[in-house]
């Protein structure tokens, strides 16, 4: 017999069960049966071919991608680790703004960022042509591209994962057990690689596997800085591009056999017990830096931090005020005004992009906010059979590289199924709101676990005990606590939304194409200018969003990433 | 006001047996608590007469309504919880009227009860602070509040008092008993703290392991407890291993394995409790009944010792007396004086009163 309890569990669950099945599970599915045709017919061939002698480009994709993601992970640790210890543990004039601008990389979308590098640093970059010209050189001193390139830009786009991890648990550290550890008779030196550096690896660890995650899955560095080097993400792209859909699919699972793998090593990871402080935080407590000579020196690295980690969001805005047609064969712009700007509003198919993308992720983000309660509430709350397995379908769109998902969809709907009701969606307005939906679903599910988490059981009881049913407590009580959690993930969800580049270009057609396909498309036209300027409106977007969240909701920057 | 009447409740949560076999009568008014150490399932069973848990075997009345399964918002019970479980995202007033607002009464019914019972609970000054604004025992009237203006048919309580520091509990206490004298609703307590039981309930159910152990008024169970567990839980005392020796005229006798001797009990229920042949005994004797002294005392069940450790403690005094090496006896006398503590290590004599003795049976696993 079932008691209402268990078929409201029922009743929840079928919607979300239903759309994880139907837009998660069964294009993953798709995307593997796929990888065993070859011409329509089962075989292993694909496989073969991606192993065998026939194509050795497709392993040494694999073989570039994770040796590439394991450099990424060292200097991005190499970067934020130091960073945050010194902008964490030392007092000294500016500290408070040094670490607020540490963490803007986050607020530049990976195209976004790379084109900015791109023109920063690159052969025709402001930098190394302003260093010939200042020193009289010949040739330019240095210019990033292809590998050297990619490395940068991860670095420069990674480094926050650990910048954060070690700030938030240098601030979680309890100073009592460095100073136990002093009075013990350890020095310094002692203290920091006995005490101090072990309380922080779990964080390293968990911040290691999230960089090499999201490094094995970047395409936009790869794709606009590669050049002949050849990445498994930029592959597939290829392999779609070509028509050669099956090979798509056996790069697509191997590259999610290697992200997925990486997912349940980092939730094993987690999950294991972890030497939290037992003991209450006694807030951060930072060393006063007396010595002058330190104090300056600590000052002109935070300063110079800050001019480098800020030039390409200061790179991005000048080139947004120059106009078409006016940087040519110049070294440097000389004409600047807001012609870029005004022509976004005055013309209509350059806003066009614009309103597509506010479109779209205003469409995926209602979906991901409905549906991303429900399914939290479910899994947070509720007992069922099979829980964890739809957890885990819930955090596969997560760990699954963006080119995979845009595969997954484009093998799962190019043809009619119930899902689809009976529609083909590949080369519909529908399909990108759906592959952003996929994608931020798993976004606005963690954010809403971690408040439903929170919530104490009783809280529910106490309502249904006061006479409230069961919807209307959940409209009433359990919502409007939740609803921060909800916002800031929807929020996020939304921005990303709005500067998704992967799949969009995967999936995009003339009649929806968004914000990031026009820049890709306004730098291969060479108009600079009006790509810089559809780059600052992703990133007013983005700054206006993380204001919110961390004014309004009491969400941290950290938390968006984790 | 209702009765609550729980007959062969058994509520298993998998294989593990969290209550069994219970049967209560709640009678109307009653103030009634259920006493027992964390995971005795007191716990469980106020769940399941607030309708959170449905018993795996049973039925549950309320007068001769059967609530087995009435789901809980169907109940009309006023649930006060352990962390108080107000709603943080309103302010006290609209925590108090939630209850009211559910039941659809008008704006200014559901103002003048709100205010009236947080006049009664002495908190309308602060009908629009945010709930995080209050300390604890503010908090816990909220709490309280909420569960009375719906006036429910019966009042529940989880451990109320386990979050606030001793002195606001003791003022607690007497607020919560004022409520419910005031409003006469039947009340069901839960708690582990024997002095909160014994001071403030009509009748208390001791519970371990699931069974319900004794009901009884407080003086029925401190004075005249059916078990050692019992006896061990509510209060202090000195429990020895004694089995039977004897039956006299008014009096029996039991051999105390401990002291190698025997001890006389009058033969009244009040000192032994009902029990059968296959039962392992216990004798029970409070340490206030247990007289120490330097000088040797006339009557029965005198055994000498020696004193071991004088504790004080303000009001009243310590002493271990050291019977042998397998036996420490505690006696517990008022406070009268420094002449009157005996010094460590002396020589004095133990009576275990005959008429203070309690023999009770081992409790049942």
């Amino acid at each position: 017999m079932l008691n209402a309890e268990k078929r409201r569990t029922l009743v929840l669950l079928i919607p979300v069960v239903l759309i994880l099945t139907g837009y998660v599970l069964y294009p993953t599915l798709r995307t593997a049966y796929e990888s065993f045709l070859h011409n329509g017919v089962p075989s292993f061939q694909n496989y073969e071919d991606f192993f065998g002698s026939k194509a050795k480009a497709n392993l040494q994709a694999l073989w570039n991608s994770v040796w590439i993601s394991l450099l990424s992970v060292l200097f991005s640790a190499l970067i934020g680790v130091p960073l945050a210890y010194i902008f964490n543990r030392y007092e000294f004039p500016g500290r408070r703004f040094f670490s607020n601008i540490a963490i803007m990389p986050i607020v530049l979308p990976s195209l976004v960022g790379v084109m900015a590098f791109m023109f920063l640093y690159g052969e025709a970059g402001l930098i190394p042509n302003a260093i010939k010209d200042l020193l009289n050189l010949s040739e330019v001193p240095f210019k990033i591209g292809g590998i050297s390139g990619i490395l940068i830009v991860h670095a420069y786009t990674m480094y926050p994962y650990f910048y954060m991890t070690t700030a938030s648990a240098l601030s979680n550290l309890d100073l009592s057990l460095e100073e136990a550890a002093s009075n013990l008779g350890a020095n310094r030196f002692k203290v920091f690689w006995q005490v101090t550096f072990p309380l922080l690896t779990p964080g390293f660890v968990a911040a290691s596997l999230l960089v090499f995650m999201v490094s094995m899955a970047s395409f936009s560095a790869p794709f606009l800085l590669a050049g002949g080097f050849r990445v498994l993400s930029l592959q597939i792209y290829f392999s779609k591009i070509n028509g050669d859909l099956e090979m798509a699919a056996t790069q697509s699972v191997i590259l999610s056999i290697v992200s997925i793998a990486f997912l349940l090593f980092m939730r094993w990871y987690q999950g294991r017990k972890d030497y939290r402080m037992a003991s209450k935080g006694i807030g951060a407590h930072r060393s006063e830096v007396n010595n002058p000579m330190l104090k300056w020196t600590m000052v002109t690295l935070g300063v110079f931090a800050v001019i480098i980690l800020l030039l390409p969001h200061a790179t991005l805005l000048i080139l947004s005020l120059v106009p078409e047609g006016t940087w040519t064969w110049q070294t440097y712009p000389a004409v600047f005004n807001l012609e870029n700007y005004k022509m976004l509003f005055d013309t209509p198919y350059i806003w066009e992009p614009v309103r597509n993308s506010l479109i779209m992720a205003v469409i995926a983000c209602f979906g991901v906010f409905v549906f991303g309660i429900f399914t939290s509430y479910a899994l947070v709350k509720r007992n069922f059979i099979g829980k964890n397995l739809l957890d885990i379908l819930v955090m596969i769109p997560w760990a699954l590289p963006a080119t995979v998902i845009g595969m997954n969809l484009i093998l799962a709907f190019n043809s009619p199924n119930p899902f689809s009701f009976g529609q083909i969606l590949v080369g519909t307005f529908w399909i990108l709101p759906l592959a952003y939906f996929i994608r931020f679903l798993p976004l606005v599910v963690r954010s809403t676990n971690a408040v439903l988490e929170q919530l104490d059981d009783s809280i529910e009881e106490a309502a249904q005990n006061l006479g409230a049913k069961w919807f209307y407590t959940f409209r009433k009580v359990v919502i409007p606590i939740i609803m921060p959690g909800v916002l800031s993930g929807t929020l996020l969800a939304f921005v990303q939304a709005v500067g998704e580049f992967p799949t969009s270009v995967l999936l995009y057609t003339i009649g929806n194409r968004p914000i990031s396909i026009e820049i890709m498309n306004q730098l291969r036209m060479f108009n600079i200018g009006q790509a810089a300027a559809y780059g600052m409106i992703q990133v007013a977007l983005i700054a206006v969003v993380m204001f919110i969240s961390s004014r309004f909701l009491g969400v941290k920057a950290e938390k968006s990433l984790g | 006001m209702s009765t609550v009447h729980l007959s062969a409740i058994t509520k298993q949560f998998g294989k593990v047996t969290a209550v069994e076999d219970l049967d209560l009568l709640i009678k109307e008014g009653e103030f009634f608590t259920f006493l027992g150490p964390s995971g005795c399932g007191k716990t469980t069973t106020l769940r399941m007469v607030a309708g959170f848990y449905y018993p795996t075997k049973g039925v549950v009345k309320f007068n001769d309504r059967v609530m087995t399964t009435v789901p809980p918002e169907k109940r009309n019970t006023g649930m006060v919880f352990q962390n108080y479980a107000l709603f943080p995202h309103m302010t006290v007033f609209e925590n108090v009227a939630f209850g009211l607002k559910v039941r659809k009464m008008s704006k200014e019914e559901t103002k003048k009860r709100v205010e009236d019972v947080l006049r009664k609970v002495r908190l309308d000054q602060y009908a629009e602070r945010q709930v995080s604004q209050l300390s604890g025992g503010q908090q816990q009237r909220v709490a309280l509040a909420r569960a009375l203006v719906i006036e429910p048919d019966i009042l529940l309580l989880d451990e109320p008092l386990s979050n606030l520091d001793a002195r606001l509990r003791d003022e607690m206490r007497a607020e919560i008993l004022r409520l419910q004298k005031e409003y006469k609703i039947t009340t069901i307590y839960v708690t582990h703290d024997q002095v909160e039981a014994l001071t403030m309930s009509d009748r208390i159910a001791v519970f371990n392991s699931g069974k319900c152990q004794q009901v009884g008024t407080p003086t029925e169970i401190y004075n005249e407890p059916v078990n050692d567990f019992v006896a061990e839980f509510i209060g202090e005392t000195n429990l020895l291993g004694v089995s039977e020796a004897g039956l006299g005229e008014n009096h029996r006798l039991y051999h105390v394995d401990a002291l190698g001797s025997k001890v006389k009990v009058n033969n009244t229920s009040l000192n032994v409790a009902g029990y059968t042949e296959n039962d392992e005994l216990r004798l029970s004797v409070r340490p206030e009944a247990i007289e120490v002294s330097a000088q040797p005392v006339a009557g029965e069940n005198v055994f000498p010792g020696k004193v071991k450790l004088v504790q004080f403690t303000g009001a009243a005094v310590h002493t271990y007396v050291e019977m042998n090496d397998r036996l420490t006896l505690v006696g517990t006398a008022l406070n009268q004086g420094p002449s009157t503590y005996l010094k460590e290590g002396a020589e004095v004599y133990v009576r275990l009163p005959e008429d203070q003795i309690r023999i009770v049976p081992k409790a049942g696993v």
